[in-house]
């Protein structure tokens, strides 16, 4: 019974070396010359002018999830469009009453303001 | 037929669509959003004899499902009228509430009419999900605030644990068809992943119908949450909670061992006790009926726990008495709670019965209902338990259930006590909405009614289980 979980066991082994390897490794054959420009936080090649340890406005998480939200629409056109052909009518009029429910959200945030960054 | 899922998803809809178009300046109005609800209700109504399956055979229609249908649409309708004035006296006046009842209404059909675990998952979250965020619905009051992230947090994590016993369900047998899981349960009721899994999905569901010990987030979300709101999860959450129940369990309950059945009644008689026991300790009314609330959870699993048509019948009659009478309770404390969230002691419903008479006698009669007195509904929901309990062969379960509802009746007309033999100061000048005061009249005429003829509901009820 349990050795059917071996190879199981042995990738989860697997995975957890390689994953601390991958990680450490620059850490232990990596040149050190520190400098104060290369220990200062990146931003982009931007001259970093805050700490990054602050409160984040509220709004990014809102952007974040409506983001989300679309980004899952899209996902779930892909199959749809792949296999269009098959689906027929009746996919594309359920495509259309999905499409319909998004709209009505995306008309609701649209008028509430969610897209408004001020 | 899927229709009334769609007439209240598209309902739902447009009244959404409609809160967007608006003015800012401009209130919502709830007829469409009771309009959408009552044609949904016509519908399954009318189509309660017919059965059938949709969506490749994962959405139960008809029968079971429809009655459930109606009992949710009839939640959402009175909920709805006591609302209206509510909402603007708490300054919540936004078109999202109504939407989002009815989103919780299709969720708790859809937990109705699953026949597929994943069915009944979705509807689940579309439930809570929404009850979350009318737990939280006033936005300004802190104990809102508290309520719908209680509330949140722990319902997130009673997700997890139901999720979590559907996939070794479905690890064990292979598929997520809840009839074909349990088709293969007398050959797994030996192997652990399948009795794990089957006490997770049953530990998920006793959080959401707030049964001891998954209870503890009941009364404080019940007092926070805004009156009306408690309203309509304290009924119809709980409702589509057990009516998943019923569909999980009740058919196949004989078949799993008797253990599933003991550890069930356990929970029952603790719900009961400690319902019972904690509810007395109360001052705040919103509080005592959150107990009762548990209490009653109790009650309608005793039903479960039997196991035959007497008892599930049993647990759908009190289902439909339970709606109408918790309703009407909260109706009445929505009605009298003052715009700043006061007004909800058993001291300032002291000589009630002076001040306004035909509120306080409404109260009454539903604390009797509640307390089980004939000739009212909630007597004939634990008659009918009882006996099913008994001749399922659990007849301690229903001493219990008899003894507690005699310590339960101390609570209920302690505060008729409160409103008849009291006197109080202070005068009452809020205005009483028409549309509320009709839906306690509408909920009192339901109980009433449903206490002379029980035997019309039972009749029906009986048919889904023969």
């Amino acid at each position: 019974m349990l050795e059917q979980y071996l190879p199981l066991g042995m990738m989860i082994a697997i995975g957890v070396l390689a994953g601390l390897v991958f990680a450490n490794i620059n850490r232990w054959i990596g040149p050190k010359h520190p400098s104060e420009e290369k220990l200062s936080t990146y931003e982009s090649g931007m001259e970093p002018v805050r700490s990054a340890r602050e409160r984040f406005s509220v709004k990014f998480y809102l952007v974040a999830m409506l983001f989300l939200l679309f980004d899952i629409e899209v996902v779930f056109m892909y199959p749809w469009a792949v296999k269009f052909r098959e689906l027929g009518l009746i996919g594309f009029i359920e495509m259309l009453l999905f499409i319909g429910v998004l709209l009505v959200g995306l008309l609701y945030i649209w008028r509430k303001g969610a897209l408004r960054w001020q | 037929m899927t229709a009334p899922m769609m007439i209240v998803s598209l309902t739902a809809l447009i009244v959404l669509a409609v809160e967007s178009l608006k003015k800012r300046t401009e209130t919502i109005d709830p007829t469409l959003a009771i309009l959408g609800l009552v044609a949904a209700a016509v519908y399954a109504a009318a189509t309660l004899g017919s059965s059938g399956t949709a969506f490749a055979g994962t959405v139960r229609t008809g029968g079971f499902a429809h009655f459930f249908a109606i009992l949710f649409c009839a939640s959402g309708i009175l909920s709805i009228m006591l609302s209206k004035s509510y909402v603007a006296k708490a300054s919540i006046e936004h078109g999202e509430f109504y939407s989002l009842i009815l989103f919780a209404v299709v969720g708790m059909m859809l937990m109705a009419s699953a026949a597929d675990f994943v069915i009944f998952f979705l509807g689940l979250e579309l439930m809570s999900v929404a009850f979350y965020i009318l737990a939280g619905f006033a936005r300004g009051r802190l104990m809102s605030n508290e309520a719908a992230l209680k509330y949140f947090l722990l319902g997130a994590f009673a997700t997890g644990f139901l999720l979590y016993g559907i996939a070794l369900l479905y690890g064990s047998t292979g598929s997520t068809s809840i009839e074909s899981v349990f088709e293969q349960a007398p050959r797994l009721i030996g192997s652990t992943i399948f009795l794990v899994g089957l006490a997770l999905v049953m530990i998920g569901l006793t959080f959401k119908i707030a049964a001891v010990p998954f209870h503890m987030w009941a009364p404080d979300v019940y007092e926070g949450a805004p009156s009306t709101v408690t309203a309509f999860m304290s009924t119809g959450g709980k409702a589509a909670a057990f009516a998943a129940f019923l569909v999980i369990f009740a058919p196949k309950l004989t078949l799993l061992s008797f253990e599933v059945r003991e550890i069930l009644a356990a929970i029952a008689a603790l719900s009961m006790i400690a319902g019972g026991l904690f509810a007395i300790a109360q001052s705040n009314i919103k509080r005592m009926l959150a107990y009762s609330s548990v209490a009653h959870a109790g009650y309608i699993l005793t039903g479960i726990v039997a196991a035959n048509s007497y008892g599930s019948s049993g647990v759908l009659f009190y289902l439909a008495a339970y709606t109408v009478m918790n309703i009407g309770a909260f109706g009445v404390v929505a009605i009298l709670e003052t715009k700043e969230g006061g007004f909800l002691t058993f001291d300032d419903y002291a000589g009630l019965s002076a001040r306004k008479p035909f509120l306080a006698g409404l109260m009454a009669l539903f604390m009797f209902s509640l307390a089980g007195i004939p000739p009212f509904a909630g007597f004939f929901g634990k008659y009918y338990v009882f006996v099913g309990a008994i001749e399922g062969g659990f007849t301690w379960l229903a001493i219990v259930g008899v003894l507690m509802s005699v310590v339960s009746a101390y609570y209920y007309l302690r505060l008729v006590v409160m409103m008849y033999f009291r006197s109080g100061e202070g005068t009452f000048d809020q205005p009483v909405a028409r549309l509320a005061l009709g839906a306690l009249v509408l909920s009192a005429i339901a109980i009433i009614w449903m206490g002379l003829f029980p035997s019309l509901v039972v009749d029906l009820t009986s048919r889904f289980f023969s």
